[in-house]
């Protein structure tokens, strides 16, 4: 049999593809999203319709409070405290210095905020990937930064007026504390971490003992003792600032569990990376510093972030302690009677909110990023 | 827990503030001049006692007495640094010499003075529980409130004093605890309780707070005593003398009508009593180791004691607390001063 023959035989030969159709609803668009994510069985189908409920149920009484029954503008808290008005965004705007700034006088407050945009600037630098020189940003921040800083807030004998310590207040302490406690936290706790690992049993004894010391007391009680019982024990002049009390009680506090969080990083590194920079002849400073701690560190930045949010969270308490912090300033506002009202305390309140959500959320995202592009090598 | 371990600082405070006592005898004023400035320990936040307003100035009554110490020592109101104190480290603060005087709305005992250590100078504030009421409710007395039901914060003194003050009276009452004082007065304003108490002074704070302030009235009745006044460490008669006489300038100078308005004037008549004050006759500021104007500057800075009562408050502020108890002696209250002379 021939092709031609063959060829002849067949009535039909299908030259191109037929038209394609779309996937079937049921696999592909918004109805199948809907159909996998939403209703995939039949509770995922009640928790669905229950949580759309509980949202129609709140959302509009929210939004109804906070938006289109809030008072955005008023002299005083007169028109906040008519009946079935909402939050009272006036007060805020009010008392928003405040807020920022405590009893920082008026007149000098650009001193704050040439200190945060410095330092933002800065942090930046270090932060964002793409910048070049990052040994420049490091020193210029942990070394340059802090003593400017210092000069520019406190001022300096004849050249800036001072500021005393006990005028400090508001989001600008809050930052304080945080970024002393952050920044004190992470190289002591790499060292104490290294300490409780050490041979040497001196080191590791003072180590371990500081570590479970400091884990073992809240931080209530550090900061109690500090501000309470230290002034007993030292003679007058040699009592630490007040404010300089609670930031080395946090930073202390923040290192020990800071400690933790790296030896567990150190103890997921396999022992061949001990051993190969060993034999290649590294001292153990070395061996750290080019290999075991980039990579240790890498392992456990989300349980750095972790430590770090609750650093910040944790900033509030020091409120206890008659540091003026910004939930401290929140609450001290709403007293005030000028403002005083049913609407003042939940307004200053979900103000704070806000502004610990921001924070936290912004440091969970950077740390997400970095995670992604740092343990690129190892994703699974 | 918190208790337990505030009672031992404070019991150990005592012990060391006792063995330190005698050495500081007679030093503090010359610590404060030496330093420039007062230390004056305040509440943290209460209105119309010590609170920042939104510019971060400290504002109320305990807070221009401190002022008004500055005034004698220094000649100017602003010498001062006032370093808010919570409950907890007021008294060790005091007791260690972190601060020169506490000004914190703290309440005289008998045990604060003989135990911790501490002597207070004065009565600047005469506080006492009282009772809030709806004034459409027509109750005028806190005698009428038989079967009435009363709002109150749990476990205080305040619910021990709301029953021991109906019991004495034959009367009946239903008592509703809340954990919070907020809580207390949200159950009032929604109309759970006819009557809310507490110590009259928060009372009228209280009051600042609900919608609609001329709808509640603070019956005239005081149930506790809690005399509100500044302290100091012991041993050191002479600075002690400065913080009491003080405050009794400031009332000496309402009951002779001298305001801060007007006392350049009233300088310069002749009555003796009003120039013992102003230190145009006698040298009284010698004795406390101040000038003879002493208290002359604590009127011309911060004024008598009526206008900083009603500044801070009174008439002049949103709390608008009666003078009562606080009212002089010579108007039906029970401030009273002894003679300048």
């Amino acid at each position: 049999m021939s092709d031609q023959a063959i060829g002849s035989r067949i009535a039909y030969v299908r030259r191109e593809a037929g038209p394609t159709r779309p996937a079937p609803i049921m696999t592909r668009g918004v109805f199948a999203w809907v159909r996998e994510n939403l209703f995939s069985t039949p509770m995922s189908g009640v928790l669905t319709i229950g949580s759309l409920l509980f949202v129609l149920w709140v959302a509009p009484d929210t939004f109804r409070y906070l938006i289109s029954d809030a008072v955005w503008q008023a002299p005083d808290g007169v028109a906040c405290r008519a009946p079935g008005a909402g939050a009272c965004w006036a007060f805020v705007a009010a008392k928003f210095e405040y807020f920022m700034y405590g009893s920082y006088p008026r007149g000098e407050t650009w001193r704050v905020d040439v200190t945060l945009v410095l330092g933002l600037a800065l942090i930046l630098w270090l932060l964002i990937p793409r910048l070049p020189r990052k040994g420049m940003a490091a020193f210029a921040f942990f070394v340059v930064y802090p003593v400017v800083a210092f000069f520019l807030l406190r001022g300096l004998e004849g050249v800036l007026p001072i500021v005393e310590t006990n005028l400090w207040g508001g989001v600008f302490v809050s930052l304080l504390v945080a970024a002393v406690g952050i920044v004190a936290s992470l190289p002591l706790g790499v060292l104490l971490a290294l300490g409780r690992r050490s041979q040497l049993p001196f080191v590791k004894f003072f180590c371990v003992v500081f570590i479970e010391f400091v884990r073992g007391v809240p931080l209530i009680t550090v900061l109690f003792m500090a501000n309470t019982m230290l002034p007993l024990f030292v003679p007058q002049e040699w009592t630490p600032d007040r404010l300089l009390r609670p930031l080395i009680g946090v930073s202390l506090f923040a290192a020990a569990y800071m400690a933790e969080v790296v030896r567990a990083g150190l103890q997921a590194m396999p022992k061949g990376q001990f051993e190969g920079a060993m034999a290649l002849g590294l001292p153990y400073w070395k061996m750290m510093r080019l290999i075991i701690l980039p990579q240790a560190l890498t392992t456990v930045i989300p349980g750095i972030v972790n430590s770090f949010i609750a650093l910040f969270k944790d900033t509030t308490l020091v409120a206890i302690v008659g540091i003026f912090d910004f939930l401290r300033t929140v609450e001290t506002a709403r007293l005030d009677p000028v403002w005083a009202g049913p609407t003042i305390s939940t307004t200053g309140y979900v103000f704070a909110a806000i502004f610990y959500w921001v924070f936290c959320f912004a440091m969970s995202r950077y740390s997400q990023m970095l995670e992604r592009k740092l343990a690129a090598g190892r994703r699974r | 827990m918190k208790r337990l371990v505030a009672t031992f600082a404070i019991a150990a405070a005592g012990m060391i503030a006792a063995g330190s006592a005698s050495a500081q005898s007679g030093k503090t004023l010359e610590q404060i001049k030496q330093r420039g400035f007062l230390i004056c320990g305040t509440n943290p936040g209460l209105a119309g006692f010590g609170l920042p307003d939104s510019q971060g100035n400290w504002t109320g009554i305990d807070v221009d007495l401190c002022r008004g110490i500055t005034a004698a020592i220094f000649n100017d109101p602003t010498k001062v640094k006032f370093v808010p104190m919570t409950a907890k480290d007021r008294f060790t603060a005091l007791q260690s010499g972190e601060i020169d005087v506490l000004a914190r709305n703290g309440t005289w005992t008998q045990s604060r003075e003989a135990d911790l250590g501490l002597l207070f100078a004065g009565v600047n504030y005469y506080d006492g529980q009282g009772f809030m009421v709806r004034k459409k409710l027509g109750v005028n007395s806190a005698l009428e409130l038989n079967g009435a039901s009363v709002c109150v914060q749990q476990g205080t003194t305040t619910e021990l004093n709301l029953a021991d003050f109906f019991r004495s009276n034959n009367l009946k009452y239903e008592g509703i605890a809340f954990a919070t004082s907020d809580e207390a007065l949200k159950a009032y304003d929604s109309g759970r309780c006819d009557a809310y108490t507490t110590d009259a002074s928060g009372l009228y704070a209280e009051r600042v707070k609900l919608g609609a302030v001329d709808d509640h009235v603070v019956l005239p009745e005081v149930i506790s005593k809690e005399p509100l006044g500044p302290a100091v460490r012991q041993g050191d008669a002479q600075w002690f003398n400065i913080v009491r006489w003080t405050h009794f300038a400031m009332i000496n100078a309402e009951e002779l009508g001298v305001t801060k308005a007007n006392v350049d004037e009233k300088a310069k008549t002749n009555s003796p009593e009003i120039k013992r004050l102003l230190g145009s006759e006698g040298d009284f500021g010698k004795g406390l180791g101040l000038t003879p104007d002493w208290s002359y500057r604590i009127v011309k800075h911060v004024g008598n004691y009526g206008e900083v009562f009603e500044k801070n408050v009174g008439e002049g502020s949103r709390l608008k607390i009666r003078r009562g108890l606080n009212n002089l002696w010579t108007k039906g209250g029970i401030q009273y001063a002894p003679p300048i002379r």
